[in-house]
C-alpha cells in the first residue's frame, strides 16, 4: 500500500489563499487604472509598467541575493505594491526617480523587516513619502488631464484642487479659480492629480469588488471616511468661507484611493473590528487635519502612515472571548 | 425560528455524499480487534483470558477508574490473546483480539425491534444501567456518559440538549439514525431527562437536514417536554458550548462544565445507544459509521460491530480507491488521520473518510498577513495567530495569558487562514505544555 499522509486536524483548507487575495486588489485598481490611462494616456501606462516591474525585480534580487531565500515573487504581492505607488505619483515623474521610489518601498518599506506581513507600515506610502520629501517639485507637478492623446513628454501642468485650495487660502477665491473643476468632472476624474486617484467612480468600483469577494470589510473604509466628513462638516459649519465643504474633501486628493486600496491594506491594518474603527476614523481625521492646517495640501499618506505606527498599540484591543468571566466587583 | 451560535464560526462545504443512504447492518469478520482504550479517561481493565469462550454482549473489561468505561465482546468465540494492535492514535495498543465462531447473544438481551416507550427504571438504576453497558459520549468525544449523568450535590440541571448538529462535513451516521430510529430516540432522550431529572430537553438539528428536522418533531410530538430546535449551519455548532449558546443562549464561563449554566448535552447517537441499554439491555457493542470520500464508488452508512477492521468498511463500500493519500477518523475537521486500514472501529469512530493525494495536501504556506481572519472566526473569541505564534516560539507564558485553554480545537481558525499558517499545530502543542505546567503548579 502506498504512504497514507497523517497530519493533524483541520484535513479541509477554505479556498482562500493570499495570492487569490493579492489577485482580486490586482483586478480591482484595474478600473481606475483604465480611467487614468485614458485622462493621463501614455504617461499613465509608462508610470504604470515600470513601477510594476521595478517592485517585482527589486524584490527578486534582495530574495535572491540579500535575504538568500525562496523567491516570494508568485504571491504577487510586488504587483499590487507597484500598482500602489504608481497611483500615488503623478504620471509625468521622471522614470528614474519613480525606480528609486519603488527600490525604497520594496527595500525599505517591505523586504528589510522581512517580507510580506511582517512590514509595519504600507510599503506603497514609505516609497511615495520618501519621494515627496527627497523631491517635492517633481511629486507635485501633475499634467493636466488631456485624454488618450496626450503626449509623453512635455505635457501641460496644472495645480490639483487641493493645490488651489491652498494657495487660495480660502473658499471662495479657490471656488472662483478658472482651473478648480466642478464636482462632476472630480467625480469622474477630470482633474489634476496622481495616476490613481482622480476618478472617484473608478475607485468604487474596485472597492465594490473588494468588499463583495470579503478581501476588505467595511470597517476601515466607512470609518476613514466618516472621521473625515464629520471633522471636516464640522469645519465647514463654523466658516464656510475659509472651510470647504466634506464632498470636496472626499472627491479630491487621495482621499478614496486612500479609503479603499491604502489604509485596509491587511498587513499595516489592526486585527479587530473595533481596532479597525479607530484606526480609519483616525485616518480621517489627521487628513483633514493635515490638509486644512498643515504645510502640505494633501494628507492622507501622511494620516495613513501615523496610524500604522500605532497599530501594535490598536491591536492590544482583544476581541470578546466566549465565556469570559463576569468580574464581581 | 432557526437559532444559531453568535461568535465567529465558518462555512466548510458539506459534502454530504453518503446521505440518505439506509442503514447497512455488516456482518463481522472472523477475527475481532478491541482496543481497552476506547474511552476519554482510564483504559479499561481485561477480565478475560487466552482461551476464554465469549457470547455477544458478555463483559470483556472493566471501567475501573472513575472515568473510564466497560467493554463487552461484540461477537462470540474465543479470546485468541490478548496483545498490542495499531488503533487510531497509530500506536500498538492492548488489544483483546477474538476469534469469531456464529453470533450467540449472551442471556437477557432483548433483540426484537419492539419499541418499550414505559420507563420503569429509576434515576439512580438508569445511571447504573448506562454504566453497565458502556455506553460513552458516541459524537466522538467518548467522555462515559454515566459520569456524564452524575450532577453534582450543588448544581441541578435544567435542561438536556442532544446534539443532533452533526456539523462535521462529509458525516452522516446521526442523521440517518434520526430517519431510521426517531422513536427509539425519543425514548432514550426521556430516559437521560429521567436520570438527570429534568422536564425540558432541546434536540438541535441543523436545517441542512430539513426531512430529519420534520421527521423528530413529528415524532416528537407524541412525547411530553421535547422540543426540536431547527439551526442555522454553521460550524463549530456540534461543539458543546456552542451548542448551549445557540439552543438556549447561555455561555458556559471559560474553564467550566455546562452544568454550570443548568445543560447537559449528549449526543443523539448517544440517546439511541442509552434506549438500547435501559430497555433492551443491549451493551454497546456496534455503531454507526459513515464510510465517505469522494472517490468512494460507494458512500454508505454502516453499522458496524465495534473491533471491525476498517479494511472491511472500505471493501463493503466499493474498495479502497488507488490515489487515497489520507484517510480520515471521523471528520474532515476534527477527526484524526491514521496510518493503517487495520484498525478496528471503536465508540467513538463515527465516520472513516478517505481523501485523494491531492485533497491530501495541505495548503500552501505563507507568512501570516495579520488579515485577522482567524480571530473573526474563532468560536471561543481567541486570536488564534497569537496562540499560533507562541507554540511557535515555545512561549507558554503568553499562551497562556491569552487563554489557550479556551480553544476547543475545532480548527475554523487554520481552516480560514489564507497564508495557510498551521496554527492549531502549534495551538494543541501549547495546550499540551500549558495544560502541563497549569497541574504542575497545583501540585
Ligand atoms: S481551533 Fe481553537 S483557536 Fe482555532 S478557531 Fe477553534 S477554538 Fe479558536
Ligand atoms: S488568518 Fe492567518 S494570515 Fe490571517 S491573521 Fe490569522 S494567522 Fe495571520
Amino acid at each position: 500500500m502506498s504512504l497514507l499522509t497523517v497530519s493533524g486536524s483541520p484535513h479541509v483548507h477554505d479556498k482562500d489563499n493570499v495570492t487569490r487575495i493579492m489577485r482580486i486588489v490586482i483586478l480591482a485598481m484595474l478600473p481606475a487604472f483604465l480611467m487614468s490611462a485614458w485622462m493621463f494616456g501614455m504617461g499613465a501606462v509608462k508610470v504604470f509598467a515600470v513601477s510594476i516591474a521595478a517592485c517585482i525585480l527589486f524584490e527578486w534580487l534582495i530574495q535572491k541575493f540579500l535575504l538568500k531565500g525562496k523567491s516570494t515573487i508568485g504571491d504577487y504581492s510586488a504587483i499590487v505594491t507597484g500598482m500602489l505607488l504608481a497611483f500615488n505619483v503623478p504620471s509625468n515623474l521622471p522614470i528614474w526617480i519613480l525606480i528609486i521610489g519603488a527600490l525604497i518601498a520594496i527595500g525599505i518599506g517591505k523586504m528589510s523587516f522581512g517580507g510580506l506581513g511582517k512590514n509595519p507600515f504600507n510599503p506603497a506610502l514609505v516609497g511615495r513619502v520618501f519621494l515627496l520629501i527627497s523631491w517635492p517639485v517633481q511629486m507635485t507637478s501633475w499634467p493636466k488631464p488631456l485624454g488618450i492623446a496626450s503626449p509623453l513628454t512635455d505635457v501641460i501642468t496644472g495645480p490639483t484642487p487641493l493645490g488651489i485650495l491652498k494657495e487660495s487660502g480660502n473658499v471662495v477665491d479657490a471656488m472662483g479659480n478658472p482651473a478648480m473643476p466642478d464636482y462632476v468632472q472630480m467625480f469622474t476624474g477630470q482633474m489634476a492629480g496622481s495616476v490613481g486617484e482622480i476618478s472617484a467612480i473608478a475607485l468604487l468600483i474596485g472597492v465594490a469588488i473588494l468588499l463583495l469577494t470579503r478581501v476588505i470589510t467595511w470597517h476601515i473604509p466607512v470609518s476613514m471616511i466618516l472621521g473625515a466628513v464629520l471633522f471636516s462638516g464640522a469645519l465647514w459649519m463654523v466658516d464656510p468661507t475659509m472651510f470647504v465643504d466634506p464632498i470636496f474633501h472626499l472627491l479630491t486628493g487621495g482621499m478614496l484611493l486612500g479609503a479603499f486600496f491604502m489604509a485596509t491594506d491587511m498587513v499595516s491594518s489592526p486585527m479587530t473590528k473595533w481596532g479597525m474603527l479607530i484606526f480609519g476614523f483616525m485616518i480621517g481625521v489627521l487628513t483633514i487635519l493635515i490638509r486644512t492646517f498643515g504645510a502640505y495640501p494633501e494628507g492622507v499618506s501622511f494620516a495613513i502612515l501615523i496610524m500604522n505606527a500605532f497599530v501594535p498599540l490598536l491591536n492590544k484591543i482583544k476581541p470578546k472571548r466566549f465565556g469570559e468571566e463576569v468580574k464581581n466587583g | 425560528m432557526l437559532k444559531t451560535f453568535k461568535l465567529g464560526g465558518v462555512h466548510p462545504a458539506e459534502n454530504k455524499l453518503s446521505e440518505h443512504k439506509a442503514i447497512e447492518a455488516i456482518e463481522a469478520p472472523e477475527k475481532i480487534y478491541v482496543p481497552l482504550g476506547q474511552n476519554l479517561g482510564a483504559p479499561s481493565v481485561a477480565i478475560v483470558q487466552k482461551g476464554d469462550k465469549l457470547k455477544t454482549g458478555q463483559l470483556i473489561a472493566k471501567g475501573e477508574a472513575f472515568i473510564s468505561a466497560s467493554l463487552h465482546s461484540p461477537v462470540s468465540g474465543t479470546v485468541e490473546k490478548i496483545d498490542t494492535h495499531v488503533d487510531a492514535s497509530g500506536y500498538r495498543r492492548d488489544t483483546i483480539i477474538i476469534n469469531r465462531e456464529g453470533d450467540e447473544w449472551e442471556e437477557g438481551i432483548d433483540l426484537s425491534k419492539d419499541l418499550i416507550k414505559e420507563i420503569t427504571a429509576s434515576s439512580e438504576e438508569i445511571i447504573e444501567k448506562v454504566k453497565a453497558c458502556g455506553i460513552v459520549g458516541l459524537g466522538g468525544a467518548t467522555f462515559p456518559t454515566h459520569v456524564k449523568l452524575m450532577i453534582p450535590k450543588d448544581k441541578k440541571a435544567e435542561y438536556l440538549i442532544i446534539n443532533a448538529v452533526e456539523c462535521e462535513p462529509y458525516l452522516t451516521a446521526d442523521h440517518q439514525l434520526m430517519l431510521e430510529k426517531g422513536d427509539e430516540i425519543l425514548v432514550g432522550v426521556q430516559i437521560l431527562m429521567k436520570a438527570i431529572k429534568v422536564d425540558k430537553a432541546i434536540i438541535g438539528i441543523e436545517n441542512n437536514k430539513p426531512d430529519a428536522i420534520e421527521h423528530m418533531n413529528k415524532v416528537a410530538s407524541n412525547f411530553a417536554g421535547i422540543t426540536i430546535q431547527g439551526l442555522k449551519v454553521k460550524y463549530p455548532q456540534g461543539a458543546e458550548k456552542q451548542l448551549i449558546k445557540a439552543c438556549v443562549n447561555r455561555e458556559v464561563p471559560s474553564g467550566k462544565l455546562p452544568i454550570e449554566v443548568g445543560c447537559v448535552v449528549q449526543n443523539v447517537g448517544t440517546a439511541f445507544a442509552v434506549y438500547e441499554a435501559v430497555q433492551k439491555n443491549k451493551p454497546l457493542i456496534e455503531r454507526i459509521v459513515s464510510v465517505t470520500g469522494k472517490n468512494i464508488s460507494k458512500p454508505s452508512n454502516f453499522q458496524a460491530r465495534v473491533g471491525t477492521p476498517i479494511s472491511l468498511l472500505l471493501e463493503k463500500a466499493g474498495g479502497m480507491p488507488e490515489d487515497t493519500g489520507k484517510i480520515i477518523n471521523g471528520g474532515p475537521m476534527m477527526g484524526k488521520a491514521i496510518n493503517s486500514i487495520d484498525i478496528p472501529v471503536t465508540k467513538g469512530c463515527s465516520g472513516i473518510l478517505l481523501m485523494d493525494k491531492k485533497e491530501a495536501l495541505r495548503a500552501t504556506e505563507y507568512n501570516c498577513v495579520r488579515c485577522g481572519r482567524c480571530t473573526t472566526v474563532c468560536p471561543m473569541g481567541l486570536e488564534p495567530f497569537l496562540l499560533g505564534l507562541a507554540g511557535e516560539n515555545l512561549n507558554w507564558e503568553i499562551a497562556e495569558k491569552e487563554n489557550i485553554m479556551d480553544c476547543i480545537e475545532c480548527g475554523s481558525c487554520q481552516f480560514t487562514c489564507p497564508s495557510g499558517r498551521p496554527l492549531l499545530d502549534n495551538i494543541r502543542l501549547g495546550k499540551y505544555k500549558v495544560g502541563q505546567i497549569i497541574r504542575n503548579r497545583k501540585n
